[in-house]
Formats: structure tokens, sequence, C-alpha cells
């Protein structure tokens, strides 16, 4: 007989204890990964900020618009190579609950955004139809929209119904772009403000620098320009600016981790419990193991080698079954959290907790196996 | 014939560390639970208590916000002169025209955020009458001065009193600090509406908030001001307006609670299953002999199921009571709704508790069957020589 053979033997025995356990394991090491992945694209967000896009918004936030005619003085400023505009329109589709983002741009903005894939013929047809929009392949799916077809959003800050006639749709042209937004004509809504009175005005400026090291001399020369006008400007790179973003969630995200963690933390202290005593309820059996013959290290290496096996497959699981969810699935929770993927240093971080439950589990009873003296073993009643 | 209560609390104790691993594991799912739902709770209740029914606040038509909002000066006034406002007994309405703005600011530690800041009218001290002095003053009307609400003080720059924040070109006074009954006003700068509209988007309110002088009224006001033709305005209770501001974030937040608990309560039910099923085949020797004594094996399975159920409910307590200090730790966040921070601590409500003893028991119940039924269907003479 084998070690190997023993091993299969000692996990089949109690079959139901060992699939709950690698189980328990497994969906404890998925909601690690998950928590985690959910963070950690959150943080990533400001890692698909471009250094050498500076976004420009009013000095007093970006619910303040800035003036139209800041346009032609920002692209005249040297080291900007182009200049695109846009604004949050904010506009609702039938209910509420259905919230999506919704921007008016213009062409040049666009242009900006190779991550905005858009093929040849919907960008001409876009570009064609002053009514037009480009839609994200998510925000298609989610309410079943065709091309061609006339959407109705509710004015927000623009009070009224307005239609949108779907001439393109885009996909990211990189993992983790938002692909859930509508872009429309920023002259169509300059029309639409200029019946409200609140026309002359846009919401952010990007400017596409020439040198990325020269964005922040650029930066800071854009806000002195402006520093004493009415509308005085804050000009930061699109990574600064996404980040801040993320930073208004506060210590939210950190509050939800913190708990998470805690329960992870308690259910694999419970496993490796049940796998301590798996092994010390066997202490006679290894003690006759010894009789035969077998050393302390077989002895050692058959503990060590059943709990690696339960931890092996709790994250083959969990982290497994993580992976196929959100890199090969591409699983949003409805919609609720799109662009999720397990990356390398979660991965990692879950293989990790699993070596550490798998040696905290096995150390204490192979130890105590190892060092049991036979006659004292085969008097211990489990 | 049953078997006592006492018998299995006993078995419990006899056991402590395999009944405590057990506990542990329910304890810290229902203090996951309860931590969760308290800071949705938390979240929730502070905008829920803001406002109050019998004021009814007015956005322009459409706007789901009040950044998203503008009302002119002119409708302002006739919204304040409507016969169905409240009037203090020296006429003048009880009502405020607001100018609402989000001013981006930082957070004491680096990160930044949109800080409230409210323009209000003379009478809103009437209007909105939770609200309170703590220190200083309040502002006095056609000065540059501001109170602060008690939520942004420790966690934002420059709102301690003396302090000067600056908004656009003009430098205002912080007077005073004020509180709200935990709403989320306590979130906000209040100043003076002319002042701060001067200083801001120019002559343009966002809100006008009037008190009913009926309180059975609101639907009368509603009815003529849609019959207006000039004004082009929504009316809301304001109570009901504040708590629409909660929904999507409330949601996201219990959606968050609920899926994390669903999933981590599978594992700790898996958990309690094992642990009882070993317990249930140290205790072979144990049963067979209840069994001799003439227990049926109705009684076995209905005694494991409640010693999994006193084991299940020892953890639910556990978890409750290590949830209690989180109750009332502040945190604060953007709330996208209203596009502003807002502060508001952690509740741990007596229903939250009573949902995370439910889902204890629930989880004692699943987790205990299986192994019960073990118990209950051993062979008696398997069980005598067994142990």
């Amino acid at each position: 007989m084998t070690r190997a053979t023993l091993v299969r033997a000692n996990l089949g025995r109690h079959k139901r204890r060992t699939i709950l356990t690698v189980l328990g394991l497994g969906i404890a090491l998925f909601l690690f990964v998950t928590l985690q992945t959910f963070l950690h694209t959150l943080r990533s967000i400001g890692d698909i900020g471009s250094e050498t896009h500076l976004v420009v918004t009013n000095k007093l936030g970006i619910v303040f618009p800035l003036p139209m005619a800041y346009r032609a003085r920002l692209q005249a400023m040297e080291g900007v190579e182009s200049v695109g505009y846009a604004s949050w329109f904010g506009g609702i589709y039938q209910d509420p609950s259905n919230f999506f983002a919704n921007f008016a741009v213009d062409p040049e903005y666009l242009a900006m955004y190779p991550e905005i894939v858009v093929s040849p013929e919907h960008r001409e047809a876009f570009m064609a139809d002053r009514t037009g929009a480009i839609v994200g392949v998510r925000l298609m799916e989610r309410f079943g929209w065709q091309v061609g077809q006339t959407v109705t959003l509710q004015g927000t800050i623009y009070p009224g119904n307005h239609d949108f006639t779907i001439r393109g749709v885009y996909s990211a042209g990189r993992k983790g772009f938002d692909e859930t937004s509508l872009f429309f004509h920023h002259r169509y809504l300059e029309e639409i403000a200029r019946g409200q009175g609140m026309d002359g005005v846009v919401g952010w400026y990007v400017l596409k620098v020439t040198d990325p090291n020269q964005a922040a001399a650029i930066a800071q020369a854009v806000d002195e320009a402006y520093e004493n006008s009415a509308s005085p400007t804050r000009a930061q790179t699109e990574k600064a600016f996404n980040l801040s973003f993320i930073g208004m969630y506060g210590n939210i995200g950190f509050f939800l981790n913190a708990i998470g963690m805690a329960v992870v933390f308690a259910i694999l202290m419970v496993s490796a419990n049940t796998m301590a005593m798996s092994a010390r309820e066997r202490f006679s059996e290894i003690a006759v193991l010894k009789t035969l013959g077998f050393t302390d290290g077989d002895v050692l290496r058959i503990v060590v080698a059943e709990a690696a096996w339960i931890v092996g497959l709790g994250l083959a699981l969990g982290l497994g079954g993580a992976v196929l969810l959100f890199n090969v699935m591409d699983f949003d929770m409805g919609g609720f959290a799109p662009g999720l993927s397990v990356s390398p240093g979660v991965a990692l971080g879950a293989i990790g907790i699993g070596l550490l439950i798998a040696t905290a589990s096995a150390a204490i009873p192979a130890m105590q196996a190892a060092r049991l003296k036979v006659t004292d073993a085969l008097r211990y009643v489990a | 014939m049953k078997i006592p209560l006492i018998y299995n609390i006993r078995s419990v104790l006899h056991r402590p560390t395999t009944s405590l691993a057990t506990a542990l594991g329910i304890a810290f799912v229902v203090l996951t639970f309860v931590g969760m739902l308290a800071l949705a709770n938390g979240f929730r209740s502070a905008m829920i208590s803001t406002g109050r029914p019998d004021n009814v606040m007015l956005l322009r038509q459409g706007a789901d916000s009040e950044i998203s909002s503008g009302i002119s000066r002119e409708h302002a006034s006739i919204v304040r002169s409507l016969p169905e406002v409240a009037k203090l007994p020296d006429g003048r309405p009880i009502a405020s025209a607001d100018a609402y703005v989000v001013v981006a600011k930082p957070r004491l530690d680096g990160s930044e955020t949109h800080m409230p800041v409210r323009g209000v009218s003379p009478e809103v001290f009437e209007l909105r009458d939770e609200i309170r002095i703590i220190e200083g003053r309040s502002f006095e009307p056609g000065h540059a001065e501001v109170i602060v609400g008690r939520g942004l003080v420790g966690r934002m720059s420059d709102v301690e009193i003396g302090a000067t924040i600056r908004f656009g070109q003009q430098d205002f006074t912080v007077v005073g600090h004020f509180e709200a009954d935990g709403s989320a006003f306590e979130s906000e700068v209040w100043g003076d509406a002319e002042m701060l509209m001067s200083a801001f988007r120019g002559p343009v309110y966002q809100s006008v908030t009037v008190r009913l002088a009926d309180p059975n009224a609101f639907d009368a006001l509603v009815a003529r001001i849609e019959g207006d033709p000039r004004l082009q305005l929504q009316a809301k209770r304001e109570s009901e307006f504040f708590a629409e501001q909660a929904q999507f974030l409330g949601s996201t937040l219990e959606f968050i609670a609920f899926f994390v608990t669903i999933v981590m309560s599978i594992g700790a039910v898996f958990g309690a299953i094992n642990t009882m099923d070993a317990m249930v085949a140290a205790r072979a020797r144990e049963i067979a002999v209840l069994q001799t004594l003439g227990f049926q094996r109705r009684s076995v399975l209905a005694s494991f199921l409640v010693e999994a159920l006193v084991i299940a409910l020892a953890g639910g307590v556990l978890g409750c009571l290590l949830a209690l200090p989180i109750n009332g730790i502040e945190t604060s966040t953007m709330n996208w709704q209203s596009f502003g921070e807002l502060t508001f601590a952690f509740r741990v409500s007596p229903k939250i508790l009573l949902q995370g003893m439910i889902f204890a028991a629930v989880m004692g119940l699943i987790g205990g069957f299986l192994p019960a039924r073990r118990a209950a269907k051993q062979g008696l003479a398997a069980g005598m020589r067994r142990g």
C-alpha cells in the first residue's frame, strides 16, 4: 500500500465531511476573490486615466460649467495638441432606476479616446445625423436596443423629452473601460440649451498634450490663465481626476472590505478546525502505521498531503470559479458591476491564504502525530 | 417522549471547543450581516430623517435632484405667496428659497469630495425647526458668513469656527456649528441665499420649500401649482424627496450586504454540518443509550435539531453583541444622487438584530438537520459497538 492510496482512502472515508470542507473553503476563497476584485477594479479606474490627457473643470466643482469661449484659448496654448469638450446630460430613460451615463461630446473628444471603438460605417452614420447617438454595447444589450432605433430621454437638467437616434455601437478597446454610456453631439445639446437659456457653456474640457512630461506645467498654465476670471479652472491629469472620483466614496469600501474579510477569516478558521479534527480522530490509526514501520516523516507527509488536497480542491473551486465567472464569462452581477476581472495579484493572495490554511490545519496535528508514542496513541480515545 | 432541553445544553457545554468553533462561525456571519445592514440602514436613515412631511419641496419640472434644478426669483416669490403656505404672526411665509450647490473640497484625510452648500432664507429656522446651533452663533443675513453642520466638522478642512472658506471669488467666515437630528442637513454648509448666490450661480434658486398651513393641504397645493401655467414646478413632501435621494446608494449597500452574507452563510452551514456530524459520531454510544432508554427516533432527531439551534442561537447572540460596538461609528461618502458628501453613522436597529437572530436560527436548523437525521437513523446495536 502506497502513501497515495492511504491519503485517498482517508479523504474518502468521511465523504460528506471532505466534500463540505472543500465547498466551505471554496466559498470563502470565492468571496475573498470577489470582494478583492471588486475593490481592485474600483481602484484601477485611476489607472485607466491617461497621463497625456488633462481634464479641465470649473474650480468650484464639476457641477459648475465652463464658458465655451475657453476653447479657442486652450487650443492656442503651447503643448496642447487638441481640445475636446463634453457635458453631462443627465437624461432619464423611462424610469430613474434605469440610470446610465449620457454625455454630449464634440467630435474632437471622441477622437481622443481610442478606447471607444466604433466601426467606420457607424461613425460616419453618427456624424451625419444631428440627433445621432453612439451607445455602449452593454447598454444596447441591457435595453435590447437596435441600431437605427429612436430613444427618448427625459431631461433632468434640460427639461422636456429629447429624442436620439442610435447610429452606432461602441465597444471598449481595453478591458475595464466603460461600455454602458450614451454619447451624442454637443451641437445638439447646444440647440436644446439655447431654447432654455443655458447655452454657451460646456461641462469640462479634455486637452491632449504632446508631451506627458509637460502635463503638470500646462495644467498650471491653464489654471493661472483663468485664475481671476468669473470661472476659474482646475486642470489635472485624467488619472488624477479619476482618482479623485474614487476618493469621493470615502472609506465605505474599507468598511465593507473589513467586515467581509472578518467572515472569510472565520470560515477559514472553521475549515481548518474541521481538518485538524479529522487528523486528531485518527491518533490510534497513526500509531498502527508507526507500528508497521512508517517513519515520522511518512506520517507528516500523509497528513500534509491530505490538507493539501482539500485546500487545493477548495482553491480550484473558489479561485477557479471566480476566474471563470468574471474573466471568462464576463459576469457583471446584472449590470451592477461591469468589467470585473480577477487580477494576478488577487489570485496570488487567494493562493497564499490557501497555503496558510493548509499549513495551519496540518501543522499541529501532524506534529502531534509525529511525536506520538505508539503506546499512548493506542490508548487514546478520540 | 421528549428528551429534555437541559440534556442539550449540558451536552453543548460539555464540548466547549467544538461548540464554540461552530458558534463562532455563525457569530461571524451574523456580525457581517448586522454590520453591513447597519451601514445601509445608517445611510438610509440619515436621508429619511431629513425634512418634515408637512414641508413641501418644489423643484423644476423634470429635475431629479436639487443640483439639476433651477427656479427663478419670480417663480419663488409666486410660490411663497400661495394661500396654502403657513405664515408667521408677522405675515411672512414659513418658506425658504434655497440656492444649493456642491463645491469640490478636500476631506481632512486628503481625499476629495463635494461639500454641499445651501443658501437659505431668513425664515428657514422656522421652516426646519430641527436645526440647533451647538456652537458659536447663526449667520447674519447680508453678511459673508456661514454655519457648518456637525457632520462636516472634523472631516473637512477649514470648517472650524473663525475659519475662512473661499467660494468663487469671495471669502466666507464660519461663525457657528449646527446639528439637525442626524439628518443630511448636518453634512451641509448654510449661509444667506443672497450672499451665496452671488458667489456661485447667480440669481437662480435650486429649490423652494414651504410649510403647509394645513398638513392635509398637500394635494391642494400640488393642484394649484400644476394648474398655474406660469410655474413649471414639481412638488414633493420634503421628507419624501430626501428619502428618494437615498434610493440608489441604499439599495447598492443592501445588495452587497445580502450577497456577501448569503454566500458566507452557505460556508457557515457547511462548517456546522461538519462539526455536528463529528459530534454525532463521537456520541454514538450515548445515542444508543438514549434509544435503549426508550426514546424514539423522532425524539432523537428533535433533540439534535434543538442542540444545533442552541449553538446557532448562541452564535447569533454573540454575533449581535460583537456588532453592537459598531453602532454609532461615523463615516462619510459621496451620495451621487444628491451629488454631495453625506456623513452618517452605522445604525444597528432592533429589527436588524432580530433579522440576524432569525438568520442564525435558520443556519442552525439547516446545518443541524443532516447530522440529526444521521443520529436518529443510527442502529441500536451499531451504536453500542462503536465509540
